[in-house]
């Protein structure tokens, strides 16, 4: 167990590597009711959460669409990452990070109050993430039965609420799978129904390697208030396209575009034999252009993979300084590994 | 509750040393120590002839989670160091007293300093 954001969560419940295969191969359940879930409610809330982040909830066209976004101080710096859900116009639900949980409540309350939007944290849900190629059917078998359907139909990044639970087709695993808010209540008898049916227990060591493999950044490693979206690989989560929608951080995103961006995330395979963590020195010829954010070893591919931030113009191969020895790696690109299929050669 | 086999010695930081009927020793890491480490996917294990002195970090094991240096549990030469880990790590986590021996040294006089089993057990419940 380690404090993770101040829970205490397993790293793992038997060995971790099994854990990530069950995932990629059939299905695994975590425990994600660290995260933090906050329901946002008023008539003004989509023209708050246009402020409020990045990426343009204008894109939410249609109940139960999810956004991944970044939220930013006015420097362009990552204050955290979130998935916000469109319910209606007066109702988005929010899901931030555990570890972030104080600083984004206080800042989205600071931003919300012009606006006359309500936050709510719902302390009253836990959630569960059940992912893998099976998982979809299996939650399906524990829903009743006039909502399986409207479960299995849920479209790639769409949730739901099916009786008291909210459904939906989200993840951090490059898998297929759900993620469920259920009431806290609820969730020791549904964890053990996933496990009855075959969905093995899968920890905080597990969901590490399977969201590496996939490329998706983790807050606190690959970004943080000192980074900007553009130099941390989520560019993609980042909208400019309406002129007049006055997001934080826009000018100082604007302003780097302007001066020309310096850095870059990438992906990169270990070629030598060895692991690459967090914070080693990425090396080209003489000169030490950047550093490792995440590292790990990869099940899937049974080999080293990170991400690392590095010089913009930064070339195919580098080295690593793994542990006082310079190592061989290669850029690829992201992600890794998805849907179980190895997309690095 | 981890195996911790009678006839072995041990080291405060989690090695285990083996006499051989040869005179040398081999060394490997405790049972609580793999299983604190969890899945190890890489062992950087000692080239033959190194000198050792107690306490140099001479091998080195990488889990999934974490990367830990072994300490040489005694003075000597490094004989050899386990080839079956480079493609193989997981037997330290399968068979840590056995397949998983990590080098064999050929010590410089009596091993001195290091732990009964049932120190060992003592040490690992002070520990927590």
């Amino acid at each position: 167990m380690v404090d993770f954001g101040g829970w205490d969560m397993p790293v793992n419940y038997g060995s971790q590597i099994e854990e990530h295969h069950a995932v990629r191969r059939d299905a695994g359940v975590f425990d994600v009711s660290h995260m933090c879930v906050i329901d946002a409610r008023g008539s003004r809330v989509r023209e708050f959460l246009s402020k409020l982040v990045a990426n343009d909830v204008a894109k939410l066209k249609s109940s139960g669409k999810a956004l991944y976004s970044c939220m930013l101080n006015e420097a362009g710096g990552v204050i955290d990452d979130l998935i916000i859900y469109f319910i209606d116009e007066s109702f988005f639900r929010i899901v931030v990070n555990a570890g972030t949980r104080d600083k984004d409540l206080a800042w989205m309350r600071q931003v919300a109050a012009p606006f006359g939007v309500d936050l709510t944290e719902r302390t009253d849900l836990a959630m569960l993430a059940v992912q893998g190629p099976n998982a979809r059917a299996k939650v399906a078998e524990l829903l009743p039965v006039e909502h399986r359907a409207a479960a299995l139909a849920l479209e790639v990044f769409v949730g739901r609420q099916l009786g008291n639970w909210f459904v939906a087709r989200t993840g951090y695993t490059g898998e297929d799978g759900f993620e469920i808010m259920l009431p806290a209540g609820d969730a020791v008898k549904t964890w053990r129904d996933l496990n009855a049916r075959g969905v093995k227990s899968a920890g905080l060591g597990a969901r590490d390697t399977l969201r590496l493999e996939a490329a998706m950044n983790l807050y606190g490693n690959d970004m943080d208030e000192s980074q900007n979206p553009l130099e941390s690989g989520l560019s993609w989560t980042v909208s400019f396209d309406n002129p007049a929608r006055d997001f934080i951080g826009r000018k100082a995103l604007e302003s780097l575009k302007t001066a020309g961006l310096k850095k870059k995330l990438v992906a990169l395979v270990l070629e030598d034999r060895g692991v690459l963590r967090g914070h080693q020195k990425v090396i080209a010829g003489a000169n030490e252009i950047g550093e490792i954010t995440s590292g790990t070893f990869s099940p899937s591919m049974e080999k080293s993979i990170a991400l690392a931030r590095v010089a913009r113009d930064a070339g195919a191969t580098v080295q690593v300084d793994v542990r006082g020895k310079l190592l061989n790696a290669r850029v690829v690109k992201a992600p890794f590994v998805r849907h179980n299929k190895i997309l690095v050669s | 509750m981890s195996n911790i086999p009678s006839d072995l010695k041990y080291t405060k930081s989690h090695e285990w040393v083996r006499t051989l009927a040869d005179g040398n020793v081999e060394v490997g890491i405790t049972d609580h120590a793999q299983g604190a480490l969890g899945d190890l996917v890489f062992v950087e294990v000692p080239e033959s002839g190194k000198s050792l002195k107690v306490g140099d970090a001479f091998a080195v094991v990488e889990s999934v989670k974490a990367a830990s240096d072994v300490y040489a549990p005694i003075a000597g030469a490094v004989v050899e160091g386990n080839a079956a880990l480079t493609g193989t790590p997981e037997l330290i986590n399968s068979e840590p007293y056995g397949g998983g021996w990590i080098a064999r040294l050929k010590p410089n006089g009596a091993p001195q300093g290091l732990l009964s089993a049932a120190e060992y057990q003592a040490h690992l419940a002070a520990e927590g």
